[in-house]
């Protein structure tokens, strides 16, 4: 098995007739990386895969694979195994044909492929299992059958269409363990599909938040979440809080915005913002509702606001408090088993530290 | 409001039960007439209980010349038709999407062109290719015009029962296979074919039942094969007997057995599958299989039927029959005969003329004989009594259309013109075109002369 080959998506742009599905992708994914793009549902996900398993041909740019130019190469033809959004398993043949589907296309005999089979499907913890039909099996055995079959075709680059998408909650928080774990095991590169940002952030290097066409940002999940480069990223991947209003004043990668309801406010800008924002521009400033603390801080840190609602959680506590433009603003503490209840009205002092605040040109914020 | 319910529920009943009766009552007469030793297709009066007909039919060399082409032609008619109509379906769903329904009107109109003129096309268009390339041979064959005529519509047929089963294939399939390497040709064949398997089966049978039964465009091309239905049409033009019943039993037996066998093989597979509970005590494959239990039912009484027939004899019977019928019309005849004197006597009384006397009763009476005797040769002996009348000069050419095709005005006819007649005559040398043609009638013709 090859230990992972590059991807390189160049200039990509697929158009459907006057629609722009994908807009200037530039993607370079490394060998035996597990790459994600996250993005809502119809931001062109699987438009991007198809045109790496090589289902549609780019309206312009290039493919690369492995350093190689896949144009003209048919998805046969190509060293990628895609695992559909709906699994597509062959409903009339057995589970380990299924599996070896790729092996009895290039002509191996049955003994080899059951004996394949066999190996695989102890691999996914299914043994014995191979006479069954994919309708006999649940719903999380349908998923590594998948992916089995995926990995007998023994490509270079695996790709993985929203594979959990389908499962409940527990079952997909232990294929993700699961995925991750046969990753590293066969060393393959992953591309991995989700418009779920814990999937993405627990499993990936490397990720790729995508809207409407366009791909935000691209970085480790670190990165996304602390630093995100668009109000889009920065809205989408976790929760967060926005305070719109004006720079003020720019000090290095520091800015103080006048907001709307809250006075002049300091944050950290955002590295992708750096040397883009001037004073009196319109902007957007982030707080994640862990990094807000009871309490007055510094002045320019330092927000009041009434409380809304209280929410216990068992290990925290989240507060909901009169926030801008009719959205709330969200506190997330953590229970110490000290803390006095607030009651609904009351007004608070909160505080954040300037540094764990982003700041960015205005933009649009992904909708709930 | 009780009595509503009652009344919708005997409503809903009889509305059933005549329902029923109009679906199969057609069907249940034709088989139980298949088994009547009357010589024309009829269960009142019953005669006696025969498989003869049967047997005629096995002898039958016109029919059986017709089922052998019906089969050849609907064999030939199925690979045509499923080969078209599996192209056509995929060509719709699957390649041109802006000029879908432009397509799919061309693709179905040969199912409301009228076959006739699918008929009638078929053998000028390829008379003319045949022209064109100087006199071809095969393409005037009439097996080959006919299997082209029949798929002209019938591959559109196919095409519907694919269609329907297309749209519910995932193309995603064909897609993961071709992205674990299969060839587009290796796709089609492990991954779309497999999938078609019950359609292309299902549209066989639909193909080959509607070209068995084709007749409007058949009769165009069927030159020098004529199949079964063109057989049985041609027929009707001398005489039918009940083999033609016995046809259709062995027709519905097959249709039904085969229905049966699906049900049961359908219902095995979902029992595998575990749809359906399995109870204590009855074997598996038994258990709440109505269609099992019929199947092996039809196998008995089939079996039960087969062996009968070896030995079952009913000459007894026909003797029988025929004996009472001779004493019968002979008892009538003494009646009537008794009547007319009484009637010369009266007559002899009034002085008038005996001879009208005799005119008067076929007139009215018998409106039979006639054409009646070209299409039934049973009613040889009503003809046969007819031509006795001419005896009395008045009876024979009057004869018009009545009993066509009812043996059983037969012994009244013969009664009332014999009784036209002064005395019985000789019936044989006037006798029409009936006993030409059937070889059956021989008996009774013969026990007419004996009277
Ligand atoms: N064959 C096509 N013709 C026209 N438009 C298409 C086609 N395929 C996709 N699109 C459009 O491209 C956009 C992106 O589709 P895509 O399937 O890539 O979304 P996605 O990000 O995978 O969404 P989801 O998470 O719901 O799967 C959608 O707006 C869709 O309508
Ligand atoms: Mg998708």
């Amino acid at each position: 098995m090859s230990s992972g080959v590059d991807v390189n998506l160049e200039n990509i742009w697929i158009k459907f007739g006057d629609f722009v599905a994908v807009r200037e992708a530039n993607v370079n994914i490394n060998g035996g990386e597990f790459f994600s793009f996250l993005g809502p549902s119809g931001c062109g996900k699987t438009t991007i895969l198809r045109a790496v398993s090589g289902f549609l041909t780019p309206s312009e740019g290039r493919v690369l694979i492995g350093g190689k130019d896949m144009e003209g190469l048919g998805p046969n033809k190509r060293p990628t195994a895609l695992i559909f959004q709906n699994l597509a398993l062959f409903p009339l043949m057995k589970v380990w044909e299924n599996i070896t589907f790729s092996m009895e296309v290039k002509g191996a005999s049955a003994a080899e492929r059951r004996k394949r089979a066999d190996e695989l499907l102890d691999m996914i913890a299914l043994p014995g299992q191979g006479d069954k039909l994919p309708s006999e099996l649940s719903g999380g055995q349908k998923q590594r059958v998948a992916i089995a079959r995926a990995l007998c075709a023994q490509p270079d680059v695996l790709l993985l269409d929203e594979p959990l998408s389908a499962l409940d909650l527990k079952l997909r928080q232990h294929m993700r363990t699961e995925l991750r774990e046969i990753q590293q095991r066969v060393g393959i590169t992953f591309i991995y599909i989700t418009h779920d940002q814990g999937e993405a952030l627990t499993m990936s290097d490397s990720v790729a938040v995508m809207r409407a066409g366009i791909i935000d940002q691209i970085g480790d999940g670190n990165a996304v979440y602390d630093r995100p480069a668009t109000p889009f990223v920065a809205s989408f991947v976790g929760e967060n809080n926005v305070f719109r209003g004006k720079i003020t004043a720019i000090n290095g990668d520091e800015a103080l915005i006048a907001t709307n309801r809250s006075g002049e406010l300091r944050s950290k800008i955002t590295p992708a913002a750096v040397g883009k924002l001037n004073v009196g521009d319109e902007a957007m400033m982030f707080v994640r509702p862990e990094m807000l603390q009871l309490g007055a801080g510094d002045a320019k840190s330092t927000i009041t606001a009434k409380v809304v609602n209280e929410e216990f959680e068992g290990n925290s506590y989240s507060i909901y408090l009169e926030g801008d433009g009719g959205k709330q603003i969200k506190m997330a503490m953590p229970n110490l088993g000290t803390d006095p209840h607030r009651a609904k009205g009351e007004t608070v002092s909160f505080s954040y530290d300037a540094h764990n605040a982003v700041v960015m040109p205005a933009g649009d914020l992904a909708s709930e | 409001m009780k009595s509503n319910i009652l009344f919708g529920r005997v409503a809903l009943g009889l509305y059933l039960v005549i329902f029923f009766g109009y679906l199969v009552g057609p069907l249940a007469v034709m088989g139980l007439s298949a088994f009547n030793s009357a010589e024309f297709p009829s269960i009142i009066p019953w005669q006696c209980f025969t498989y003869e007909w049967f047997s005629t039919l096995f002898h039958d060399e016109r029919i059986l010349k017709g089922v052998k082409y019906s089969f050849i032609v609907g064999f030939g008619t199925v690979i045509l038709s499923v080969a078209i109509g599996l192209a056509a379906s995929l060509v719709l769903t699957q390649v041109w999407e802006k000029w879908r329904s432009t397509y799919y009107t061309v693709i179905i109109a040969p199912i409301l062109i009228p076959g006739v003129v699918l008929g009638i096309s078929t053998l000028v268009f390829w008379k003319k290719v045949s022209d064109l390339l100087g006199g071809v041979d095969v393409l005037s064959n009439g097996i080959f015009l006919t299997i082209l005529g029949q798929s002209t519509f019938i591959a559109s047929y196919c095409m519907l029962v694919f269609v329907a089963r297309l749209q519910r294939f995932d193309p995603g399939l064909t897609e993961a296979a071709l992205d674990l390497g299969a060839t587009h040709t290796q796709a089609f064949r492990k991954i779309l074919l497999p999938f078609m398997r019950p359609a292309i089966a299902s549209a066989s049978v639909l193909a080959f039942l509607a070209s068995f039964e084709n007749y409007n465009t058949t009769t165009f091309t069927f030159g020098s094969y004529p199949t079964l239905t063109i057989q049985l049409a041609q027929m009707v033009r001398y005489g039918i007997n009940p083999s033609i019943s016995a046809l259709a039993v062995i027709i519905v037996v097959i249709t039904v057995f085969g229905a049966l066998t699906v049900e049961v093989y359908r219902r095995r597979s979902k029992l595998k599958a575990g749809e359906i509970r399995q109870g204590k005590g009855l074997p598996a494959w038994l258990f709440g299989n109505t269609a099992t239990i019929l199947l092996v039912a039809l196998s008995f009484a089939l079996i039960a039927t087969v062996y009968t027939a070896q030995t079952y004899s009913p000459a007894q019977c026909k003797a029988d029959y025929k004996a009472a019928r001779a004493a019968e019309v002979q008892a009538k005849i003494e009646a009537l005969r008794a009547a007319r004197a009484a009637a010369a006597a009266a007559a002899a009384a009034n002085g008038e003329a005996p001879a009208d006397g005799g005119t008067n009763a076929p007139a009215t009476q018998g409106g039979t004989g006639g054409f009646g005797g070209v299409f039934a040769p049973t009613n040889l002996e009503d003809a046969a009594g007819q031509s006795n009348g001419a005896d009395s000069g008045a009876a024979a050419p009057a004869a018009p259309f009545g009993n066509v095709f009812d043996p059983g005005n037969l012994e009244d006819a013969a009664g009332q013109n014999n009784g036209a007649s002064s005395a019985p005559a000789p019936a044989a040398p006037a006798s029409p075109f009936g006993s030409v043609f059937d070889p059956n009638n021989l008996e009774n013709a013969a026990g007419q002369n004996g009277n």
